[in-house]
């Protein structure tokens, strides 16, 4: 499965649209396959990113706050999108592999770190 | 104000305050994590406030204006309020225009202790806004010619800056509209929009509506007048026949162009405006400035941006657009089951020159379709000074608007036949052909039509 997340520094990104960097990990089995890629986006765009996401051939993605038209986009494209996700994305990471992760979340590390400046 | 949130019987206050504002409203720590939040940002956001304490308000707003917490630290920093537009994207997916008021919360010793963040929701303003926008600006100005287009192409550029445009173009071909059209596609739409008449009021009432007066100025001034000026404020003024503006009051305009202020009359302070002006006239300001009746630096200082509407007998095609849409119009709202014109009714209302433009074009139509009883408009409902070729061709001649009239001029006034426009129209052709030595390309640009208009009149009076 592979998974894409939306990321702002050690967190999810809090707007799919804004979004400049994303994550990219390969899972089999609950386990990560490799050292997940990040990909450096040359500007924020919800267009460019839902493109990127088509040409990877990404199966779930893992995001902030989304707009409805893109949301609807990706699932019609038949990708499983959890959305307005907060929290550190490796916190993200294991808990899709556990199968513990659910749109709107705030995963219980969130307040543990220092917020991106 | 942060500072007293520990307490838990004053938290109780607070958060009941908070609650009571029909607004988003949040209380950051220094951090810039959620204190608290009220129950109005609770439904905006579609967060719980116990979810949300102790996250920061980054992930919990999603809003596009604090990029990772950095406004919001500048309002930290600064101890200065911060009153932006941006949005948020909520729970719902959905993306909900926002205008956000930052300011910092300051402990008992002065220090920021935390923010105070509001949030109003505009979506309605937005909406509205763009409904009002969509409905009014270039819509409601019809055309199809490539020189109309051209105008209508000039509006997003002129409404995007703040400098003055000067409108030139004959009488009734829309500069009015056309100016409302700037304002309401500028930032400035918000705001108002005054239309002031520079030749319809007498020059020392005239200054006085403008600028306004204080109290006493002058017999019969009884109280403050803010005048038309200040009544603009942040939007646009729109002074229309600006040619006729008396010299002394060019004086005054220019010095508010210049320094963006001015002394009401009799007053002794000076009033600052932040307007855009917008000038029109149908007379030739160069001309003017030439004569001595209009101040050269006025005249540049206006003529930054310019706009020239063409005559409505140089847009190609529009006469018909125009036609039906004015018939449509009227008989709709006098109730008349008029379908359309008759064949010749349609042939005068195409060949006629409309001196008035859109305007004399509409009352024709007007008084057409209310004298007309028939499914069609016929030639007998149509206004019997269209049928006296002189009458046609008063177009007084305006050398820097419209050189190409200049032979047409001479060539009507010349007309003594009773043949009807056709035989004043084959005159005019047979003159150009002539000055030009036949040259059709230069004889079209002389009478301001294109070639395949001329190429078909050529056929038509069996010229060619």
């Amino acid at each position: 499965m592979k998974i894409l997340l939306t990321i702002q520094k050690r967190n999810i990104a809090p707007r799919f649209d804004l979004t400049t960097e994303v994550l990219i990990a390969l899972c089999v089995d609950q386990h990560i396959l490799g050292t997940p890629r990040t990909i450096l986006m040359t500007r924020p765009s919800s267009e460019e990113l839902c493109a990127l996401i088509i040409k990877e051939g990404v199966n779930t993605v893992i995001c902030g706050g989304i707009e409805e038209s893109h949301l609807k986009y990706l699932t019609w494209k038949n990708i499983q999108v959890i959305d307005s996700v907060i929290g550190p994305y490796s916190e993200a990471l294991k808990a899709v592999n556990k199968g513990t992760l659910r749109p709107s979340i705030i995963l219980p590390e969130t307040m543990q770190g220092e917020q991106a400046k | 104000m942060a500072s007293t949130i520990p307490s838990p019987l004053e938290k109780i206050a607070v958060i009941e305050i908070l609650n009571s504002v029909p607004h988003g409203v949040l209380i950051l720590d220094t951090e810039l994590r959620i204190l608290e939040m009220n129950s109005f940002l609770e439904v905006l956001t579609g967060f719980s406030s116990s979810d949300a304490r102790g996250v920061y308000a980054d992930y919990i707003l999603r809003s596009n204006i604090d990029n990772n917490g950095r406004k919001f630290h500048e309002v930290l920093e600064s101890v200065e309020c911060l009153s932006v537009a941006g949005d948020i994207i909520t729970q719902h997916h959905k993306k909900i225009p926002v205008h956000f008021t930052v300011s910092p919360l300051m402990d008992d010793s002065g220090i920021a202790a935390g923010l105070l963040v509001f949030l109003e929701d505009i979506s309605a303003l937005e909406s509205f806004d763009k409904k009002r926008r969509n409905n009014n600006a270039v819509v409601d100005i019809l055309g199809l010619s490539p020189k109309i287009q051209e105008t209508f192409d000039l509006i997003p550029v002129l409404a995007h800056t703040d400098a003055s445009v000067l409108i030139t173009g004959e009488t009734g071909t829309g500069k009015d509209m056309f100016a409302e059209a700037i304002h309401k596609t500028s930032k400035r739409s918000r705001h108002p929009f005054i239309k002031v008449n520079c030749g319809a009021l007498p020059e020392a009432l005239l200054e006085s509506e403008l600028f306004g007066h204080a109290r006493g100025a002058f017999t019969g001034a009884v109280k403050d007048k803010p005048g038309l000026f200040r009544m603009a404020q942040n939007g646009t003024i729109f002074l229309t026949e600006i040619g006729d503006l008396p010299l002394t009051l060019q004086v005054k305009l220019l010095s508010v162009l210049d320094d963006k202020e001015f002394f009401p009359v009799g007053g002794v302070k000076k009033v600052k405006v932040n307007i855009r002006i917008i000038a029109a006239t149908h007379r030739p300001l160069r001309e003017l400035v030439k004569l001595g009746e209009f101040r050269e630096d006025l005249f540049y200082r206006l003529n930054v941006l310019r706009m020239h509407l063409p005559p409505l007998r140089e847009r190609e095609g529009d006469v018909r657009l125009l036609l039906d849409h004015f018939m449509r119009k009227f008989s709709g709202s006098l109730n008349k089951p008029i379908k359309g014109f008759s064949k010749r009714s349609i042939e005068i209302l195409t060949s006629y020159r409309y001196p008035g433009n859109v305007r004399e074009l509409r009352n024709i139509i007007e008084y057409a379709v209310n004298i007309c009883q028939e499914k069609k408009i016929q030639e007998e409902s149509l206004p019997k000074y269209l049928f006296s070729p002189q009458r046609g061709q008063e177009v007084a001649p305006r050398k820097e608007q419209m050189p190409s009239e200049t032979i047409a001029e001479t060539a009507s006034s010349s007309t003594t036949g009773n043949g009807g426009w056709g035989e004043v129209e084959k005159e005019m052709i047979l003159d150009a052909m002539k000055k030009t030595g036949g040259n059709r390309s230069k004889a079209a640009r002389i009478l301001g039509w294109g070639r395949t208009t001329l190429w078909r009149k050529l056929n038509r009076y069996e010229l060619s």
